[in-house]
Parts: C-alpha cells; structure tokens; sequence
C-alpha cells in the first residue's frame, strides 16, 4: 500500500516545484513522514468507513421498522477503551519518529566545524529575504548574488536566513520544507540537493516565499541553480575574479549603456550593485552581477528560450515593474523616465554582465 | 402582556428587535446578522476562487486580492461561524436545561449589539479608503507596516465585537451553571449544551489574549508605540504567539458547540440515546483543554527551535485521541438504532466522513518535520476548510434545518433541503480535496495568481467548479427559507417527532416566558424519557405562579453605538495628527463623544433601578396556547 500511495503521490506536480518528488535528503526524510502519516491516516480512514457504511445501510428506519423503539444502549467500556488505545497506539507510530526527524532536521552543528586552518568547512549561505526578491550571500566565500541561488550538489548547504523589510519565508519545495525570515532574528537550517534528481529538472529548481508578504508576495518566486561540487568552486572563483577586476565595456552600445546604469544616468547603480562582491546585507536592490546569464528576470519571465527573450523580458520588466510585481520598490520607468535608445542600450550593458557563462 | 399575540406594524417590529432582551429573539438577530456576514463572506470566497480559476489571471489586483482574502477569513470566523452558533446556543440552550431566559438578559443583548456594530465597523472599510490587507492572523510585521485604515478597522472592529464574544461566553457560563430546571445534573445536561458550556469556557480564556494583542497593535498603529517594530526593540513574534493562544482555541469554540449539535441530530434521528455520553462529555472537555497546549504548533516553521517544535507536536497528535472516541461514539450512535435521513441527518452523516479527513490531515500537520512542508500551503487552507466547512459548516446547516421550526414554528422544505445539501457536499469536496494536492505540490497559501506552467492549472480549475456548486447550494438555501417563511405552515412542540431533549416538550416557537412551569428533569433526554412512559408533557416540578420577566431596553444598543462611533475618531486621529491638526479636526471629539455615549448609557444602567415585571398568574393560566404570534 505504501508503494502504491508513494507512486500515485509522485504523478503530482512539476519535479521542480512538488514536494512529493523529493529531490535531497531533507525534503526525502520529509516526505517518508508524510508517507507514514497518509498511511496511519488511510487505515484510520478505512476502520471509519467500514463502520459508518454498515451502521447507515443496515439500521436504516426502512429496515428496521417504523414502529420499532431500539434498544437505549448507555455505551460500551470495552469498545469505548478499545478506540482510546488503538488511536493512542497510532499516534506514538508517527510522534516517535516525528520527534527524531524533527530533532535530526534542527542540527546544524556542522557549520562550526573547522579545518585546520580554521576555515569553515561547511558552505553557508546567508538569504535576506526583501519585498519581492532575494540576496544570496556567500560569507566566507566573500560573494553575493540575488534571485538565482547557487548551490553544490550532494552536500549539505547551510542557510542563515533573515528578512529585511517584513516577514517573508524560505522554500524549496522539491528539496526540503520552508523556513521563515523573521525580522527580529536569524534562522538556520540545512538543505541537500541531490545530483540525479538536479538533473532531471536540468539543474534548475523554483523556490517560492510562503508567507504572505504584500501585494506581490505570489510573485516573489526565486531560482535554484544546481552545479557539482567541482563547477561549484569554479563558479565561486569566478565569481571572485569578477569582483575584483573592472571589465571593459565590450562596445559602444554596452557603454552607453553603463551610463544610462551610472550616477549620471538613471542612476540604477544606487540601488543595484553589479559587482559580485559588494553590497551584500545593505543593498536596497538585488545585485545584479549575474544578471545576463539568469533564468529569470525578476523570478518570474523565464529568460530560458534564448538571448531574444531575455532582451524581450528585461525590457518588459523596466518598462512595466508595477504592473509585473504590484507594489515592488523599484516602480516602471515609461518613455517620459528612459527613452528606447536608453532602454536599448541599458538592456544590452544589462544582458553583458555574465560572470560564469560565454 | 397577552400583547405579544396581537399584529403589530414593522416599526414596533423593529424596536422591539432594536430593544429585545429575550433569548429567542436575540437569536433571530444572531442568525439574520450572522447569515448576511457568511454571504458577505461567500461572495469574497468566489472572488477568490474566480482570481485562481486560471493561471496569470487578472480578475482583480494584487492589493484587493490581499483585502479580500483577509475579509473572507476574518469575516467567516468572527461575524459568520461564531454568530451563527451564538444564534443556536441562544435559541436551544436555555430551553434545554429549563430555563426561562438566560442568566443576564440585559448582557445577552449587549453581546450581540457590540458584535454587530464591530462587524459593520469592519466592513466599513470596504467604502472608506480600503479593507485589511495582512491576513485574518494580521502577523505584526506586515500589519504595521500596512498603510491606509485597513488593519486599523480590523484592530478596531474586532477589538469591540471580540468584547461582544467575551460577554456572550460569560453569559452562558453562568446560564448554564445557575439556571438548570429541578433535576437537570450536570451528567443529564443534552451535549449541545455541554458543549456550549465549554466553550464558553474557552471564550473566557480564549479572548482575553487577542484582547492583549489587538491593544498592543492600536498603540502601535494609533498612537505612536513600538510594541511590534523590530528597529524600536519591539517583537513581532510576540504577536503571532498571542494571536495563536487565541486562534487555537478559537478553533475549538467554533467546532465543539458544531459537535454539540451533531450528538443531538445523532441521537433523535436513530431514535437512541447518545453512545457513550459520558465519555463524549469528557472527551469534550479535554479537547477543550488540550487546545490550549497546543497554539505553536501554527509556528513550526518560525524558528522555535526542535525542542518546542517536538513538544507542541506530540501534544497535538494527542488531541485525535478524544476526537476519534467522540468519531466512533456517534457511529455507535447509528449502530442498532433506527435512523430516518432527514436533511438535518444528512448533514450528520455526510459530517463524520468529511471531518474525519479533516482530523487526519490534522494529525499530518501535527509531525512537525513534515509540517516544514505542509505550512503556509494550500495543504493547509485544505485542511482548515475541511474542519470548519465539514465540521462547523455542516454543523451550522444541519442545526438551521433542525432547530429552525423551534425558532420560527415552521419547517424549511426538505426537498429544497436535500438539494442544498448535496450540491454542497459535492461542491465542498471538490473545492477543497484537489487543494491537498495543490500545497504538496509547491502552491503556497494566500497568492494572488499562480504562473502558468508549475503543473497547478488543473486542480485550480476544478477547485473553482466546486466552489460554484457551493455557491448554488446556499442560494437554493436561501430560497427555501424565503418560501418557508412566506408559506409559514405551522408546527407543534416536536416536528420532527423523536425530539428527545426539553427544547422539544415546548410549543414551537416558545411563550416569550418559556416554561410556564419548571419542568422537572428525571434523566438524561427527559423528553424522551417521559415520551416512553406515556405522557405528553413534562412533569411540572412548581404549581403555576408569577413569573418575574426582564424589561427590554435601548441602552445595550447605545452603549455599542458609542463605541462605533469612538472607533472612528480613534481612527480618524492619527490623520489628524500627521497633518498637523490642519484636517480631521473633529477626529478627537468625534472620540470623546462615542466615549461619553458609551460611559453615559452605563452609569444610567447602574444608576437606574430597573426591576423588571411580573407576568400574573391568572394571565398565565388564560395563555393556554403558549403565546404563539
């Protein structure tokens, strides 16, 4: 039965998004709880029935007479003790190992483990959750992005996660339970991605905020880049390099475009850093370093159909931000704000700024 | 006062409505206000599923969306569920224990206007400026940085109706304690009203810390405190602790008097008395007090820690305990009776199938590891909708059909009532059994819009069908109650012809004085009992003598005007304020005169003697027909 249950479950949903294809370590533990629990609960369901269908079809008044008085029966001990044990047996079926899961969840002693030059050897990410987007810091890597999470597959990645604004919450679905943002503290707890299942959804799986955060709270969508661990230390090298080195605009469009970005222009920058090592924890928008080889723009118009979409989506996006994301901080910059030869210009400088991918 | 027999214009209708301190009545307001709010509540529900019919759709904005997700849900737990219970509890239970009227009549009144004057408050809000935007659990981080007057009309409304809630509760503790006929014992007390008495008693323990909660976020919306802003050293997880040492417990006052209900529609419809009543009572009792330990386990994702989580979810699961024994005792119930289906048994019946899979899913929230998945997604909004809709919903449809011919002397059509019942029941499970699926697979809660290509356009289309099922089921309800009302057939004390409890030994609706002599109560289901020995009527347990009557009075509906009208300069200040005090001059008088209304109609209460009447015996004695209008 729970083979059966477990393969009509996994028909469900996207793998990318459904928590019943569960993708790492965590979110599999949880879905085990959830598999025990729905077959505790089946059998539960099927006693009931069973009673129920016998008690409403043979004692029907058409049956048993429309004169008959029944039997005023006070109740039954031993019945009555035998469904107070039953049900306190079932319970301890699913408290005993929900109590270990929920303990095994909650460590992450891990992250003060050490090497012997005292570095960590554990990666943390530390997510600051804003109206409507996210900051993805990498402390000891000293790096920072925003809306597409980066990730190694098949180790335990740690989170410290906070919010900025209001209270918002963390969630992978397809790898592991949420976790809020709270404002007054930092929460903390691990993830796992697992290399298969990160292939079958081509490393890309969709991460959501759960907690009811304003207007565009259904929006405030954010990615979830997978690498193995050896493209995962090249990314942070690169990463690294890029924060350290000014590139040279390519050509004269990117360049303009730069400007239109700069103080002088639409002054963009104030909000948004484009170096991958700066402004982590302060910025009043998502850094966007990476910005031209992301998934998405904003979380939410998919970029993956090639460089046209990405150009059409980011155009989209400054042009209508408040109409795309209702109450976003950033607001739409119309013709009057940023003429088309701007906003050409400002899209390819824009779609320019890659750190990992040609 | 034979008066009550003659026809009277719709004006004397209306003050005597306005001014009525007698249970029946108060009742009827309970039931009419309480069923306006549930189709005020039922239009924002469509709304909401016509939004996520499809995906990406633009049906109404993000900000309204908001508003109306958060009306729906303070709406249909505040002003449409509790109300229509208290229109119940007020109609059966003094007549189940033998009482004449409750144990305050003049509070009884004063509960409901302040109910009803907080719900319009809140409603309001729709017209002037904005509706509350945060949520029906209005999370301190979100509400305070609301702008606009919507989460003020949501502090302000409920803080005046939740005061309303806390004197209903009061009163019925005190009912039920002091006023039961010669004979009824605690032990022979009909479940209903057991179930009232404990949540009452959950009221009284319940409101108080939502009281606290909403004061500490008027201050800090109104008047300038810090008691939620993280930046001032204030708390926001403070709120949601407060709101859940309430909202929990909510939970429970909503269910326990639906569950009430249910072992009365159980027991007359088998023709058998309740299996097990004492340890239905029990059962009931301790539900009620484990809902007070386990408020948390509504923040497992908040970062509490796997101690408190382990704890607050080990004390959940505990509470399927008593809550399957109160399952198969009903079933048993059935079992070996003799059971008619009648729209109200319908109901009964087609209960304990939806609410047990509303108890299961509960029991799956409870594992706290796996809640990490379930919280804040249509998982739950399934789960939540299972208890209330097929426990509360279904209780509160069953108990319209059932007690209506002792509230209004007439019976709703079954027919009619046979539809209601199963184009709700098919829409309900369709609405709401997909949206179990929809959370696992990653649809999270209270979103304005799902985008296309996520694998959840499906479910949301089928859940909205459903929903419109449900929308045709109560029109056709309301319908039934228009026709009924307009045929207005008459019935007598038991319409249903196996009414077991003393509600059914009294003329259908009853003399405003009720008994017109103390029944005396000689077991459990008196009724029945004197029923099985022959007799047509209660034993008397006084001979017929005066009976001392309340009068009825304008100042409870005063003293709530007065606070209504306070609750707007309270509001109106703070613009007063920002603008320098160039506009919204009359904010701070407009406060002072509301309070003076309310301060001045309770010291003339306090000061004023009001000894009531007398109704004569010999008037008694003529009345023979129980008063009927």
């Amino acid at each position: 039965m729970i083979a059966a249950l477990a393969f009509i479950l996994s028909g469900c949903g996207e793998p990318f998004l459904s928590a019943l294809q569960p993708a790492g370590e965590v979110a599999q533990r949880q879905y085990n709880l959830m598999v025990l629990s729905a077959v505790v609960m089946v059998v539960v369901i099927i006693v009931v029935s069973i009673v129920y269908s016998i008690a409403i079809t043979k004692f029907r008044r058409s049956k048993v007479g429309e004169d008959v008085i029944p039997k005023q029966v006070e109740g039954s001990h031993t019945l009555e003790i035998l469904w107070t044990v039953i049900p306190i047996i079932l319970v301890l079926v699913l408290a005993v190992p929900t109590v270990a899961v929920t303990f095994a969840l909650a460590d992450t002693a891990e992250m003060e483990e050490v090497d012997e030059e005292g570095n960590r050897t554990a990666l943390v990410v530390d997510v600051r959750a804003n109206l409507y987007w996210w900051e993805f810091n990498y402390p000891d890597q000293g790096i920072v992005t925003a809306q597409d999470l980066v990730v190694p597959t098949d180790q335990n990645v740690y989170f410290n996660v906070i919010a900025s604004d209001v209270k918002h919450s963390f969630w992978i679905p397809a790898v592991g339970g949420k976790i809020d943002t709270n404002v007054d503290n930092m929460n903390t707890f691990y993830l796992n991605f697992d290399s298969g299942s990160a292939e079958q959804v081509d490393n890309l799986f969709y991460g959501k905020c759960a907690e009811l955060c304003g207007p565009s709270h259904a929006l405030m969508d954010f990615k979830v880049q997978t690498l193995s661990s050896e493209d995962f230390d090249e990314w942070v090298a690169a990463m690294q390099e890029a924060g350290e080195e000014e590139s040279e605009p390519a050509n004269d469009a990117i360049a303009r475009g730069e400007e239109v970005f700069g103080p002088d222009g639409q002054a963009c920058i104030q909000c948004h850093a484009v170096s991958p090592t700066s402004g982590a924890g302060t910025s009043q928008g998502p850094n966007l370093a990476t910005f031209g080889e992301r998934s998405y723009v904003a979380g939410i118009l998919d970029n993956r159909d090639g460089e046209d979409s990405r150009e059409e989506n980011i155009k989209n996006w400054i042009r209508n931000a408040d109409k795309l994301k209702p109450g976003n901080t950033m607001g739409a910059y119309n013709e009057d704000d940023l003429s088309d030869e701007d906003l050409d210009a400002l899209t390819e400088y824009l779609m320019s700024l890659k750190v990992y991918t040609e | 006062m034979s008066t009550v027999a003659q026809k009277q214009g719709f004006l004397a209708v209306l003050w005597d409505y306005l001014t009525t301190v007698d249970h029946k009545k108060i009742a009827i307001l309970y039931l009419a206000s309480g069923g306006f709010f549930f189709l005020v509540g039922g239009i924002e529900a469509m709304i909401i599923r016509i939004q996520l019919a499809v995906p990406d759709n633009n049906f109404v904005s993000a900000g309204l969306y908001n508003e109306i997700l958060t009306m729906h849900g303070t709406t249909m737990i505040f002003l449409a569920a509790m109300p229509l219970l208290f229109a119940f509890m007020n109609a059966v239970v003094p007549l189940q224990i033998g009482a004449r009227d409750v144990a305050f009549p003049f509070l009884n009144s004063l509960g409901f206007w302040l109910f009803f004057f907080g719900g319009i408050f809140l409603n309001l809000s729709w017209f002037l400026g904005g509706a509350p935007d945060a949520g029906w659990t209005s999370y301190a981080s979100l509400s305070i940085t609301s702008e606009g007057h919507g989460i003020d009309f949501y502090v302000l409304g409920l803080q005046i109706s939740g005061a309303g809630t806390l004197i209903a509760g009061i009163n019925f503790l005190v009912t039920i304690i002091n006023m039961r006929a010669p004979g009824m014992t605690y032990m022979r007390m009909p479940l209903f009203t057991w179930s009232t008495f404990v949540a009452s008693a959950l009221i009284l323990f319940a409101f108080p810390p939502l009281t606290v909660g909403l004061f500490l976020m008027m201050f800090d919306r109104m008047f300038g405190a810090n008691f939620f802003d993280v930046s001032m050293g204030g708390n926001t997880i403070i709120w949601e602790h407060l709101f859940w040492i309430f909202g929990h417990p909510e939970v429970y006052i909503l269910i326990l008097p639906a569950f009430g209900i249910f072992s009365e529609i159980f027991a007359t419809f088998s023709r058998k008395r309740l299996f097990g009543y004492a340890a239905m009572v029990f059962a009931t009792v301790l539900i009620g007090f484990l809902g007070f330990m386990v408020w948390a386990h509504h923040m497992f994702t908040v970062g509490l820690g796997p101690t408190a989580n382990a704890i607050f979810a080990v004390a959940t699961m505990a509470i399927a305990v008593p809550t399957g024994v109160k399952i198969f005792n009903w079933m048993l119930t059935m079992w070996g009776g003799s059971i008619v289906f009648t729209t109200p048994m319908l109901y009964a019946v087609a209960f304990i199938p939806s609410f047990t899979a509303g108890g299961v899913t509960g029991v799956m929230l409870a594992s706290a590891a796996a809640d990490y998945q379930y919280h804040d997604t249509y998982f739950v909004v399934a789960h939540f909708h299972y208890v209330i809709v097929g426990g509360v919903v279904l209780g509160l449809l069953a108990g319209t059909h059932f007690y209506w011919p002792k509230m209004f002397g007439t019976m709703l059509n079954e027919f009619l009532g046979k539809i209601t019942f199963w184009l709700f029941l098919i829409g309900f499970h369709a609405t709401f059994f997909v949206q179990h699926f929809l959370g696992l697979m990653g649809m999270p809660r209270r979103i304005w819009k799902f985008l296309d290509g996520q694998g959840l356009n499906l479910f949301n289309l089928i859940s909205t069908i459903g929903a419109v099922f449900m929308a045709v089921a109560v029109l056709v309800l309301v319908y039934n109650i228009i026709i009924t009302q307009i045929k207005n057939v008459r019935v007598g004390n038991d319409p249903w012809g196996d009414g077991r409890t003393l509600e059914w030994a009294i003329a259908s609706p009853p003399p405003f004085y009720n008994f017109k002599q103390l029944p005396l109560v000689r077991g459990l289901d008196p009724y029945w009992i004197e029923k099985m020995e022959g007799n047509t009527k209660m034993t008397p347990a006084e001979p017929v003598g005066d009976i001392h009557m309340p009068n009825n009075s304008f100042i409870p509906f005063v003293m709530s005007l007065g606070l209504f009208i306070a609750a707007f300069g309270a509001m109106y200040q703070v613009d007063w304020r920002a603008s320098d005090g160039e506009s919204f001059v009359w904010a701070i008088p407009v406060l002072i005169i509301g309070m003076l209304i309310t301060i001045g109609s309770m010291a003339v209460r306090s000061l004023k003697d009001d000894h009531g009447y007398h109704i004569h015996k010999e008037d008694l004695l003529n009345d023979d027909e129980g008063g009927r209008d």
